[in-house]
């Protein structure tokens, strides 16, 4: 792989660190929200931007955000997390499950605003590629994913169930992981993890 | 999406003083309360709901679940499905409310969705859904589209030539039989909505679905004290075996003695245009001996108005046989 190559992920890092804009409101809105103009202290300087905190895998950031920012959107596009997915963006595919507080939420279907100075935990909190959370381990032991779109929602939303009442049986945990949508059809081996790691806990 | 303004109120008094400049409470609000946000960001997202003014009530104290002196359940109005759910006095006094959370949505759902936002749940027709189509709901007199359209998953109970959309709830189904009361801080004081009450029938103006006036907060919901004996259960049919709305759902809670029904409550989900109490399928099973042609004749009573549409008439049959089932289930429960 040549050492020159400009990835996508290259060019959003560098967008996102010059201050480009990725969210704008419209002009005709601008002077309708904004209690301040100020120039945004971390982030990018929007009209109508709000101040907010977020402790996001253990760090708290400071950012400003447009109200309509999805905590999705924020942890992807204002703080350049891009591990947590948009599949759907309704809360019908669960690829944008992240933690708040603990618990397992679909990030799309929230506003980054409702959870200033709240918990957020993303798949980039869970584990490091040399430091594997035991489900993260568990996956790819099992083979729990195909494409990998999904997989992220999945490894959070199943992270989160060890902690909520289960049934012993793959029934159950069908049931309970039937927010997370798998179009490659990995479901089999994503059981198969999870049960994987409840048994040896 | 509409942009909007965000505000954290301080206490319940401060959130309604706010509420109470909307110009509406129904389709159309201009300031909203939003909780877990699950369905009220999804239809802003389409521009169902153009709020300029959001009201955040999750941090407001309504998120316990007590007991009430009269030996029932007060239940906060931002507690989460799941912790409702979930709860051991629920589960053991009221276990058709944690059978129904549980067969709704997802488990993520589940964790942002409150008991509030779950009573308030709009309609999933998705011609309401959609801005690009007519629709009496969203705007009044420009027709609905569904009558003549695809609406295998709308109303066959309460529907009017206005609108046929369904109720998806299934939260509410239960509360309708366990007969919930719901307690609205208003603008000009505090008043209690029972369940059956607070939601209306969608007649000529399907643009109002509940009984809520601007500032009107729904602060908590009271369950009677539990039926003694009651057999409870919640019984949902639909295409998939998870994470999908009803064709067909049913509560029952149910008490018998001596072989013979001594009461019943029973409500329908996935059909009507609200959740459905039939009082004259109740009265006609109370006295009666618990049995299979009983429960038959007693889903028949409840669906009597029931009326099709184009694409939904298997439903009269599938409730009828939904119901059946949940009250032999009811027997073993």
């Amino acid at each position: 792989m040549s050492s020159s190559k400009w990835t996508r992920r290259d060019f959003l890092e560098t967008s996102l660190k010059t201050g480009a804009v990725v969210a704008a409101v419209p002009a005709a809105l601008q002077g309708q929200n904004s209690k301040e103009d100020a120039v945004a202290t971390a982030g990018p300087n929007i009209a109508g931007a709000v101040p907010i905190t977020l402790r996001i895998n253990g760090t708290d950031r400071q950012l400003r955000v447009d109200p309509r920012t999805t905590l999705l959107d924020c942890l992807r596009e204002t703080v350049a997390l891009t591990g947590t997915k948009k599949g759907c963006d309704h809360g019908q595919c669960g690829a944008c499950t992240v933690h708040v507080n603990g618990r397992r939420v679909n990030s799309c279907l929230s506003l980054a605003l409702m959870h200033d100075r709240e918990e957020i935990t993303t798949i980039e909190g869970l584990g490091a590629p040399d430091a594997l959370h035991p489900m993260q381990a568990a996956f790819v032991a099992r083979d729990g994913y195909q494409c990998g779109y999904c997989t992220s929602g999945q490894i959070m939303s199943a992270v989160a169930l060890l902690r909520e009442p289960c049934g012993p049986d793959d029934a159950a945990v069908k049931e309970l992981m039937s927010g997370n949508i798998c179009r490659c059809g990995a479901y089999a081996n994503i059981v198969a993890a999870i049960q994987q790691v409840r048994k040896s806990a | 999406m509409q942009t909007f303004e965000f505000i954290r109120p301080a206490d319940p008094a401060a959130a309604v003083a706010t509420a109470a400049q909307a110009k509406t409470a129904q389709q159309g609000a201009d300031v909203r309360f939003v909780a877990g946000g699950t369905t009220l960001l999804d239809l802003m997202k389409l521009n169902v709901e153009t709020p300029t003014r959001l009201i955040d009530v999750n941090r407001l104290p309504l998120d316990k679940v007590e007991a009430t002196p009269d030996g029932g359940l007060k239940i906060g109005a931002t507690v989460r499905n799941s912790d409702l759910a979930h709860h051991p006095t629920v589960q053991r006094d009221y276990s058709v409310l944690s059978q129904a959370i549980l067969n709704g949505a997802s488990a993520q759902l589940r964790n942002m969705a409150t008991t509030a936002g779950n009573l308030l749940q709009r309609t999933r027709c998705m011609y309401f859904r959609d801005t690009a189509m007519p629709c009496n709901k969203r705007e009044p007199g420009t027709g609905c589209p569904a009558i003549t359209g695809s609406n295998r998953m709308l109303a066959i109970l309460g529907a009017s030539e206005h609108c046929i959309a369904t109720n998806p709830s299934d939260m509410c189904v239960a509360m309708a039989a366990l007969e919930a009361t719901i307690h609205v801080q208003g603008a000009k004081g505090s008043r209690a909505i029972p369940m059956g009450d607070f939601h209306v029938l969608p007649g000529s103006t399907p643009n109002r679905e509940t009984v809520l006036q601007p500032g009107d907060l729904i602060t908590h919901v009271t369950l009677p004290p539990p039926i003694a004996g009651s057999k409870q259960i919640y019984l949902k049919l639909r295409d998939r075996a998870s994470y999908e709305f009803a064709l067909a759902s049913a509560a029952v809670v149910i008490t018998v003695a001596s072989g013979s029904v001594t009461k019943a409550r029973f409500a329908l989900g996935g059909v009507g245009t609200k959740p459905w109490r039939s009082p004259e399928a109740e009265a006609a099973l109370v006295g009666e001996p618990a049995n299979a042609a009983n429960f038959r004749k007693s889903a028949e009573a409840a669906m009597r108005h029931a009326k099709a549409q184009s694409e939904n008439g298997f439903k009269i049959e599938l409730a009828k046989r939904c119901l059946t089932h949940a009250l032999q289930m009811a027997m073993t429960a």
